[in-house]
Order: C-alpha cells, then sequence, then structure tokens
C-alpha cells in the first residue's frame, strides 16, 4: 500500500497481525469511546510479551497478538488503567463467518453495475433510437450480464435447491425474472427486435433483493456472535489432582476416574462423587432451589453446581459431553430447531405469493400469445408482469423493521436471538417467571432486626466466608452502619459453619444445632457464644425493578405467573410480597413444562422467563422464551431474548417494540402489495415499460425502508 | 453521435473504478469495526502514524 504523505513512508510496514488469528481474546464490556480504545491499547501495548493489541469497539472485544501469551497479566494490567475484561474461549467463539463479505461484494457489484446501465437505459427511455439504442442494449448486456450472473448467485442457487426437493420458495419466482429478464433482453439486442432491454430491472432486483438479504444475515449474525461470546465466556477449567499435585486443566479433556478438586466459589466442572471433604453446594441453577444442600462423602455432585464453603476432592463419574448437564444442552438443540420451523410473517407471505406470480406470468404470456399470436411480445409482456409482481419490497419489508427493532433492543440490553422472536413475543398474553435468579437476585438477604451487637459480632465472624447466608449477614451489617466486631482464629468449618474467638469466648456461627444448644431448624443461621444463642434467619431478595416490571407488564394486560422448584413457602412469600396471585411451588421441570402445555391447550400464548437447568423444559414448550445473561447455557441457548443487564424493566419495552414492530411489517407488507394492485394491471395490459417498473420498483424499496426507519412508538 | 465514442468508456470506467475502490476498501477491513472507526479518528495516536 503507498502512503498518501511523503513522511508516511519512512514508517514500518504495519504489523500484519490483524487478519491473523489473535493468541488472546478479552471481552470488554464497558468500553465505549475513542478514550478507552486508545487506554486498553496503550496498556496492553507497555506490557513486554504483547506483539499487538487492537480493540474492535463494535464487538467490544479486544484481539491481543504475541508468543506464549497467557490472559492473566492482561486481565490485571487493564484492571489497572480502569477496565473491566475477561477472558473469551477463542474455540467456541469459532471463526466469524465470510458470508456477510460476500453478500457486500455482490451487493456492491449489482449497485455498481446497476448504475451504469440506468445511465444507458436513461439515454434509450429519452430517445435513442436505430443502431444507437441498439449499440446501448449490446453494453448493457456486456455490463449487467456478468454482473447479474455474480450477484444473483445466493437466489440462483437457493431456488436450485428448493426445486430439486419439489418445493417452491420466494427465489424461484425472483431467479425466474431475473434470468428471464436478462437472457430475453439479450436475444432480443443481438436480434435486433424491437423489444424493451430489462437490463436495468433485473440488476435493480438484484440489488434491492441483496439488500434485504443482508439486513437479514447482519442481524441474526450480529445475535449469533453475541450468544457465542456469553457461551465462550463460561471458560470452564478443572483442578486435577495427580499423585497429589494439583494441576488446571480445561474441564472437557476431564475422563471418568479422575480425582478433581473444587475449591469454594468454584462452579463445578464435571458429574461426579465426593470422596472426601464437607461443604455446601449451591443448587439453584439445576433445581430452583434458594437453599443450598449439604454434601459429605459418598454423595453425588453434579456439573453445573457452585461448591460454597469446603474444598471438596470428586472422583468424576461422567465429563465433557457426558455430563446431565451436557446431554441436557444437546436435548435443547434439538428443540431449539423444531421451534425455528415456525413460519414467520414474510415465510408467510412468500408462501402465498410465489405460486400467484407465476400464475400470472405464465397467464399473461398466454393470454398475450393467444390473441396477437406474437410470441416475442407476449414474452415482453410476461416478463414486465414477472418484475413487477417480483417481491422485492417484501424482500426488504420484514428484514428492514426487524433490523431496527433489534438494535434497538440491543441498546437497551436485550438480545433477539431468533429471526421469529418478535413475532411470536408480539402475541404473547401470558408472562410466565421462574423464581432464583430470575425475579430474585439468588443473593439471601437478612429477615427482621436482630440485635446490633449479635449482628455485628455475626459479621466478623462471616467476613471470610463465601456462602450465601455469611455474604448476607455483612451486608445487613454494612446496611445497618455496624463495624463487623474483630474476631481471632476464624475458621470455617465445612458444612456446619463458621468459629472464631471473641472476648475470649468461643464463637461460632452456623446450623442451629452446631452453634448452641437449641432445635436444629432448618431455615437460618444461629449465632452462639456458649451460653446465648441468636438465630437470624433470611429471605430471597427480589431483583430492584421486579416491582415495577409486574406493575407495568399488569398494566399493558398481561396476566402474570409464578413457577418455581423451590419451597413453596419461599414462593410465596415473594408472590406476596410482588403480589403475584398464581405461584405455585415445589414444580419440577416436567410439572412446569406441563403447566405450560395446559396454558397452550387453552389457547393461551406464554412467554417463559428462566434461568436454571429446571426451566429449560418449560423454556422450551412456551411460545416464546426469554432468559437473564447470567443463566445457565442451556437456558440461555433456548432463548429467543438474551436480557444482558440484570434489570427486568426492559421485558416490559420488549413486548411493546415486539408489538409494535410486528404492526409495522404487516404495514410494510400490506404496502409492498398496494404497488402491486396498481402496477400488476398495468403490466398485464402490456403499457408496463421498463421505466415505470424501474419506478415502481424504487419507490416501493424506499417507502418500506423509510416506512421502518420510522420511530417505533 | 461520435462523443459518444468517448463517453461511454469513459463512464464505464468509472463505473469499474467505483467497483475496485469498493472492494479494495472492503479488503482492507474496512467495514469490520465501524464504531471503532469513527472513535478513532478522534485520538490523537494516529495523527503521527496513519496507517498505524
Amino acid at each position: 500500500m503507498t502512503a498518501a504523505c511523503p513522511a508516511c513512508v519512512a514508517l514500518p510496514e504495519r504489523a500484519a497481525t490483524r487478519d491473523a488469528d489473535p493468541d488472546v481474546v478479552l471481552h470488554l464490556p464497558d468500553i465505549h469511546c475513542a478514550g478507552c480504545i486508545a487506554s486498553v491499547e496503550d496498556a496492553l501495548g507497555r506490557l513486554p510479551e504483547v506483539r499487538e493489541a487492537r480493540v474492535n469497539l463494535t464487538l467490544r472485544r479486544v484481539f491481543i497478538a504475541g508468543a506464549n501469551i497467557t490472559p492473566g497479566p492482561m486481565i490485571e494490567a487493564l484492571a489497572g488503567a480502569g477496565h473491566r475484561a475477561q477472558e473469551l474461549d477463542t474455540g467456541r467463539l469459532g471463526r466469524q463467518g465470510n458470508e456477510g463479505r460476500d453478500l457486500l461484494m455482490r451487493i456492491g457489484v449489482a449497485g455498481f453495475a446497476m448504475m451504469n446501465v440506468m445511465l444507458l437505459s436513461v439515454a434509450v427511455w429519452s430517445g435513442a433510437a436505430g443502431a444507437t439504442e441498439r449499440l446501448f442494449h449490446l453494453i448493457s448486456a456486456a455490463i449487467a450480464l456478468p454482473a447479474v450472473a455474480f450477484s444473483g448467485r445466493p437466489f440462483f442457487a437457493s431456488a436450485l435447491t428448493a426445486l430439486s426437493r419439489g418445493r417452491l420458495n420466494m427465489d424461484v419466482p425472483i431467479s425466474l425474472a431475473i434470468a428471464l429478464a436478462a437472457l430475453v433482453s439479450l436475444a432480443s439486442a443481438l436480434l435486433g427486435g424491437e423489444q424493451h432491454g430489462w437490463f436495468d430491472a433485473a440488476l435493480a432486483l438484484t440489488f434491492f433483493l441483496l439488500i434485504g438479504r443482508y439486513l437479514d444475515h447482519a442481524g441474526r449474525n450480529a445475535a449469533r456472535s453475541a450468544a457465542a461470546e456469553l457461551a465462550a465466556l463460561d471458560v470452564s477449567q478443572a483442578i486435577l489432582l495427580e499423585g497429589g499435585a494439583e494441576r488446571i486443566v480445561r474441564a472437557e479433556s476431564l475422563a471418568p476416574g479422575d480425582m478433581i478438586r473444587a475449591r469454594p466459589g468454584d462452579r463445578l466442572p464435571a458429574d461426579g462423587v465426593v470422596t472426601s471433604g464437607l461443604s455446601d453446594l449451591d443448587r439453584s441453577a439445576l433445581t430452583g432451589e434458594s437453599k443450598a444442600g449439604r454434601v459429605g462423602p459418598g454423595e453425588e455432585v453434579a456439573a453445573g453446581e457452585v461448591n460454597l464453603t469446603g474444598p471438596l476432592d470428586i472422583r468424576v463419574v461422567r465429563a465433557g459431553r457426558e455430563t446431565a448437564l451436557s446431554r441436557l444442552t444437546d436435548l435443547v438443540a434439538t428443540a431449539e430447531a423444531q421451534r425455528s420451523r415456525h413460519a414467520g410473517i414474510a415465510d408467510r407471505a412468500a408462501r402465498a405469493y410465489a405460486p400467484v406470480v407465476h400464475i400470472l406470468g405464465a397467464a399473461a404470456f398466454l393470454l398475450w400469445l393467444g390473441l396477437t399470436g406474437d410470441a416475442w411480445r407476449a414474452l415482453d409482456v410476461a416478463i414486465s408482469v414477472l418484475v413487477i409482481t417480483c417481491p422485492c419490497a417484501l424482500g426488504l419489508a420484514v428484514p428492514a423493521v426487524s433490523t431496527v427493532a433489534t438494535a434497538r433492543l440491543y441498546k437497551l440490553g436485550l438480545l433477539v436471538k431468533s429471526r421469529t422472536a418478535l413475532e411470536r413475543l408480539s402475541e404473547i398474553d401470558l408472562v410466565v417467571f421462574d423464581k432464583t435468579g430470575t425475579l430474585t437476585t439468588g443473593a439471601a438477604r437478612l429477615r427482621g432486626e436482630p440485635d446490633p451487637a449479635a449482628l455485628s459480632l455475626a459479621a466478623g465472624l462471616a467476613q471470610g466466608s463465601n456462602h450465601p447466608y455469611s455474604r448476607a449477614i455483612v451486608a445487613a451489617a454494612a446496611e445497618r452502619g455496624l463495624e463487623p466486631a474483630p474476631v481471632q482464629d476464624v475458621t470455617e468449618v465445612a458444612g456446619r459453619g463458621v468459629e472464631g474467638h471473641s472476648g475470649g469466648r468461643r464463637v461460632r456461627l452456623g446450623r442451629p444445632d452446631w452453634a448452641g444448644p437449641g432445635d436444629a431448624d432448618p431455615d437460618g443461621v444461629a449465632l452462639g457464644d456458649g451460653s446465648h444463642v441468636t438465630l437470624f434467619t433470611f429471605e430471597e431478595e427480589p431483583r430492584p425493578d421486579a416491582e415495577e416490571c409486574l406493575r407495568m407488564l399488569e398494566a399493558h394486560g398481561y396476566d402474570i405467573a409464578l413457577l418455581s422448584g423451590d419451597a413453596s413457602a419461599a414462593v410465596a412469600r415473594v408472590a406476596t410480597r410482588l403480589g403475584i396471585e398464581t405461584a405455585k411451588g415445589r414444580m419440577t421441570p416436567e410439572e412446569k413444562a406441563a403447566w405450560l402445555e395446559a396454558r397452550a391447550a387453552e389457547g393461551r400464548r406464554t412467554l417463559m422467563i428462566g434461568d436454571g437447568l429446571n426451566d429449560t423444559g418449560a423454556l422450551s414448550v412456551a411460545h416464546a422464551a426469554l432468559s437473564p445473561g447470567s443463566a445457565l447455557e442451556a437456558a440461555r441457548s433456548l432463548a429467543d431474548v438474551v436480557l444482558l443487564s440484570d434489570r427486568l424493566e426492559p421485558i416490559a419495552t420488549l413486548l411493546a417494540t415486539a408489538r409494535a414492530s410486528t404492526v409495522r411489517m404487516k404495514q410494510n407488507i400490506a404496502l409492498a402489495g398496494l404497488y402491486n394492485v396498481v402496477a400488476v394491471p398495468l403490466a398485464f395490459s402490456g403499457h408496463a415499460t421498463p421505466l415505470i417498473a424501474a419506478l415502481a420498483m424504487s419507490a416501493s424499496s424506499l417507502t418500506v425502508s423509510l416506512n421502518a426507519a420510522r420511530k417505533l412508538a | 453521435m461520435n462523443v459518444l465514442a468517448i463517453l461511454i468508456p469513459v463512464s464505464v470506467s468509472l463505473g469499474i473504478l467505483g467497483l475496485a475502490a469498493f472492494v479494495w476498501t472492503m479488503r482492507a477491513s474496512q467495514y469490520d469495526d465501524p464504531d471503532g472507526d469513527r472513535a478513532r479518528i478522534l485520538d490523537e495516536r494516529y495523527d503521527d502514524d496513519p496507517a498505524g
């Protein structure tokens, strides 16, 4: 590449790493401006091992190339510069497809060819005749035929596939119109016929339809890459025990029989049996239970559970693709394929439209042949019918609206994954929530007003612990402005609680029957100092905007239900607090799905919102599904929409946008149809010229694009 | 009408030139990060090294 200024020639060649595979890819959720790009690239560039770091602001990622680099120091360097960074698993991210680039190239070729041919056509329309007209037609043919052959490939290929399976799709009439228009015009130009040249129409059709296809592709690609990014964020690692030594390996490389260690805070990487250690497990992602369960040697544990209090040594029974969690993910993929068969508005319109176009074209040809006996004239009329009825605007009508709506929702933190999600969401009348992790944060909250001295002592003990109840106690103390009391020799007794010394007494915080001579109340923890016992009980904390979101949904006329796998009392508490009338606890995953199917049989259209493995069945049978970004991968991959922020409030906006955009899609299809109602009789009666066709096509495409870009209510 | 003998090749080659420019921008990855490119123009680090 030559540089534009003389001084630039002296610069070294640009590092050729940009297109090479980066060694580390980090996700930067917070970057948004020029300053962020500079500070990220500078912070990374200062590290000696980094050869090149390049930020992509659109994807919010930084690609780092270098020899022997590991993500750890990079993330630290970025934290020092004030940026949050997460490692992305490049293997799961997959290579970015070239389909978008390929479509852009075809759009470019069709566009430039169309401009040139249009220039020549304008001369013909304004009166060039005789030899000049023929010359212009031949030049147009020389430009248009290669351009159509190259740009129209996606349509021809899809039409051929459909025909070879004995089906009709929208690409069949499109291909027929493009190919017939180009070939017949070529024949007429070569033979010196008096017929119209349709080269510009063939190119304009290809151009507008390719834009529709590109919008459709770009929208789906953005959602897919964001979904892949969410999946790639769970870089799951395991600590493998080999002859007493610990080694960190990828979770996929584990095999049955391996010994692994799970430290407090780890998500278990495989199914197995505990061989030693005592701990509490957070199973809420799998069962919806908000209370942690205790495990000890000989008990079975499953991948996806989170170890809370003590280290566990586990013998792996099933690993990688064999775990219960992964098998469920596979089931989920099947369910996903089933739902994508839901025919969208565009498909339904196309299915009704394609035969009509063919019948009209054939009828025009036969009618004119019968009336005039002139095959050329009849062919000319048939082409004008095909070109004018060709669903140029129809191809743009739906993708343009969904591109606008999806981009708007993305800004609100909603990732629309499925093509037909907006249409299905617009039909919803019942919104079903899961409890743990969806309506609630999953974190516990202290109930009532305990004695401040006891709370401060409990906070002192709880400070170092990972258990959700410990964190709730520390948070409650901070909320009330209490300093945690100083406690010495704090040790965590796995599966029981925490103990230490304060003021010369031994104090314990943990299971009531362990902390003091109390009875074993299963819910809550006790603080015992040898003589006196204080009991703390907990409730779940609803998300801060849960109530607001529910009131907004109710105001818009949606019914609300709560289905949870948690204990009925806990469910009832949350339901009362949030004012939900239909609330069911102790639901197994099968019962949840059955409940939704029963509602569907009553004619209700349900939106299921859930995050755990126990919701996957319900998510797959619901009319539409949504899950928070913090959900398990299985739940996220089933969801049509993923909520990227921690807030629930965008759900109401999502449903409103879905309704508004579906109305807009229908409007657009009606608009496109209106042009046909006017233009088809004109074409059928033989009055349509290439000029009229070009005007109708451009005007209808412009109208639907502008209508799509109009502000959504 | 002889003017056409000049004007048509000129118009066609202008079209080809435009297409070539478009193909070049695409090969040079200019459509991969529209948001980033919009921001980078404000960054003075490139003032002395426009290619970097």
